[in-house]
């Protein structure tokens, strides 16, 4: 249990890295709290293993520092961190027993033996492994493998933090789900520190109190689910997460103008005059999304998906597409459609990130 | 089911069997055809029976070569599969030393086998050899055609410089095979090297382990070219393996019968002791620990 503090971070794998895409984390300074439970999110690639492995120490970043408790741990092996880390894939020692297996990290700190038996038939228990204990690893399925690889990280107590990459993608969806909710209470009970890497949203929102979202290398918003829903610091968070994700459309902006494609949204905030060298954008979840007639932006209607609860109307503005969220049995007008969106829930965005802009009073 | 039986089929495996039979049944046949006769020259061949077989077997010279030949693959085993280890655990898995190691430990293995022994024969000896001489220089009493230990430790140098590379390629194929989230997973599980080694890294060699054992067998206990070119046997008998022995008696003496008698019961035993080996680590590897 332990407050891990990441400062200056960066890393690249190749020697001299010069750009910004040599690196595989771009520098970042990141606390994460004592006893907090976190998901790390992002797409494939954008350095999650990376961040992970520098935590637990398997790699030496070439920037930066990493504390545990205000401690500079940067140069300490992994052995001497007292991290444990579940990986994407399972590993198993398959000559051993699955017992042997998960006794593994406590044999090896040379814990008593009437300790790792309690603590192993406790975590076998958690786990629904109790009668498969005595059988060899080898011959077990592959949802059993990545059980017996999940065990193995949580077996020890004593455990600065434990960090899970995508611990659960071969298994199936209601043992995942029973997992996840094991992991989660097992988190309220021992009070570690939890980071859970996935690029799974609903695995995400469900498990952790905060997210933490990263995008090519960089965490680009922490928050809590409902943070990152409402105000996405990054156009990418607002896609990535929802669904359907974000609206994102080009806009120039001046003032409490902006402007779409020649027609004009006021907007609930001021800004500084968009320029043309950077990239400004408009953004506003298809729950904000009202389809009117004769108001808003002009659309075209190109199809509505009806989800049960509700219905997902995808609409056409010139090339590009806007999906609006509205109520089950809502009738759309035939012609003259409009998109109109909530002012309150426009954000805008410069270069990808949140502008936050200045309050007008009765704006 | 009814499966459609089709006899047509046998005339496609026919190809192979007729050269399986030209390039070894046939000709172990002829073997088994002397192995039963006596000849004295003009093609005259008398009825022996299992005379020759029980001759070999009374046979303290036949006997001798057989413990000789078993002490030599027993100690073989004993240096070349350890060692292949320790070498395969030392060899850099990336970067450019891969390429060097690799080619390096290939090198013996593309002598051919003659040139092997003459080079030993060549670097053993006293007078002029690098071995042989140094050893001389300071004060070792070496001299591998007198002393039967010197030549008993000349060929197994030879054969261990000559092989060693074979184990170890074939441990290190297995090695590179382990993904790099095992070790990574170690290292959070505080393993010791040991318990790496014990753990991860022996268990996914143990294939590869087990073809290094039946080759380095198999191939040990037929051993002929080298010893012969470096001792032809001697001194003495001392280095007179089966193969030598069999050599001597068929083409030597032109011993036909006890000659081929031998090659029989000499094939059985390397048959049974192969066989023997596979069950054993097949075993081991699907039992228990
Ligand atoms: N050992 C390595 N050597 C060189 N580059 C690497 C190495 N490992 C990862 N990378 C690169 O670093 C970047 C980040 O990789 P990382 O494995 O951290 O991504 P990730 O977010 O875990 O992705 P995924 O969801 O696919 O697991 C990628 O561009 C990857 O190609
Ligand atoms: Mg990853």
């Amino acid at each position: 249990m332990a407050r891990i503090d990441l400062r200056n971070l960066a890393h690249a794998y190749g020697p001299n890295p010069k750009e910004p895409r040599d690196y595989a984390l771009k520098p970042l300074n990141h606390t994460w709290e004592d006893g907090g439970a976190y998901a790390l999110l992002g797409p494939s690639g954008c350095g999650k293993t990376t961040l992970l492995n520098i935590i637990s120490g398997l790699i030496t970043p070439s920037h930066g520092q990493v504390l545990f408790d205000g401690v500079d741990v940067t140069a300490m092996p992994t052995e001497a961190r007292n991290i444990a880390q579940v990986f994407q894939f399972p590993v198993i020692y398959d000559t051993m027993t699955v017992y042997d297996n998960l006794a593994f990290p406590l044999r090896n700190r040379r814990v008593p033996a009437p300790a790792v038996d309690a603590r192993v038939r406790e975590i076998a228990a958690m786990l629904e492994m109790t009668d498969v204990l005595k059988k060899r690893a080898r011959g077990l399925t592959a949802d059993a493998k990545q059980k017996i690889s999940l065990g193995r990280g949580l077996v020890r107590s004593d455990v600065a933090a434990i960090l899970f990459d995508e611990p659960l993608t071969v298994i199936d969806p209601l043992l995942k789900w029973q997992l996840r909710s094991q992991l989660k209470q097992l988190h309220k009970k021992s009070g570690y520190t939890m980071v859970y890497v996935t690029h799974d949203q609903t695995e995400a929102l469900t498990f952790a109190d905060k997210v933490v979202v990263m995008y090519e290398g960089e965490v680009v918003q922490m928050g809590t689910p409902a943070e990152l829903f409402e105000r996405p610091a990054h156009t990418f968070v607002g896609y990535f997460i929802g669904s359907p994700g974000m609206n994102v459309l080009a806009a120039e902006v001046d003032g409490t103008v902006a402007t779409v494609d020649g027609t004009a949204i006021r907007l609930p905030r001021a800004y500084g005059k968009s320029t043309t060298d950077r990239k400004v954008e408009l953004g506003i979840r298809p729950e904000f999304v009202r389809v009117a007639r004769g108001e808003g932006l002009p659309v075209r209607i190109r199809k509505v998906e009806d989800v049960g609860s509700y219905k997902i109307a995808r609409l056409a503005f010139g090339s590009r597409e806007i999906a609006a969220i509205a109520p089950e049995g809502t009738e759309f007008p035939a012609d003259d459609v409009g998109a109109v969106f909530d002012p309150a829930h426009l954000n805008v965005y410069v270069d990808g990130h949140l502008v936050n802009g200045t309050p007008v009073r009765g704006g | 089911m009814d499966r459609p039986t089709n006899q047509k089929a046998w005339f496609l495996v026919l190809p192979v069997l007729l050269l399986v039979a030209f390039s070894a049944i046939i000709p172990l046949m002829t073997v088994v055809n002397y192995s039963v006769q006596d000849t004295f020259g003009n093609n005259e061949f008398f009825w022996a029976g299992t005379a020759w077989f029980e001759e070999m077997l009374h046979s303290q010279r036949f006997h001798e070569a057989l413990a000789r030949n078993l002490i030599f693959s027993a100690i073989i085993l004993a240096i070349q599969i350890p060692l292949g280890i320790v070498v395969a655990l030392s060899m850099p898995r990336k970067g450019i030393g891969v390429s060097i190691c690799l080619v390096l430990m290939a090198l013996p293995l593309l002598i051919p086998w003659n040139v092997v022994g003459t080079i030993w024969q060549v670097f053993g000896r006293v007078d002029i050899g690098l071995l042989g001489h140094t050893l001389e220089a300071i004060g070792i009493d070496y001299n591998y055609v007198r002393d039967p230990l010197d030549a008993w430790f000349t060929i197994i140098l030879m054969d261990v410089w000559h092989w060693t590379s074979l184990v170890a390629l074939l441990c290190y194929a297995g090695l590179v095979s382990i993904p790099e989230a095992y070790y990574q997973a170690a290292r959070i599980d505080g393993a010791s090297r040991w318990a790496v080694f014990r753990y991860i890294q022996l268990p996914k060699m143990n294939r590869v382990l087990l073809i290094a054992v039946l080759l380095r067998f198999m191939d040990s206990f037929m051993i002929y070219t080298e010893p012969f070119v470096v001792t032809g046997g001697g001194p003495g008998n001392s280095t007179t393996f089966l193969s030598i022995d069999l050599v001597k008696m068929a083409v030597g003496q032109f011993d036909l019968g006890p000659a081929a008698a031998m090659s029989i019961i000499y094939f059985l035993i390397v048959l049974l002791l192969s066989w023997i080996f596979y069950t054993v680590m097949t075993n081991y590897e699907r039992g228990g620990q």
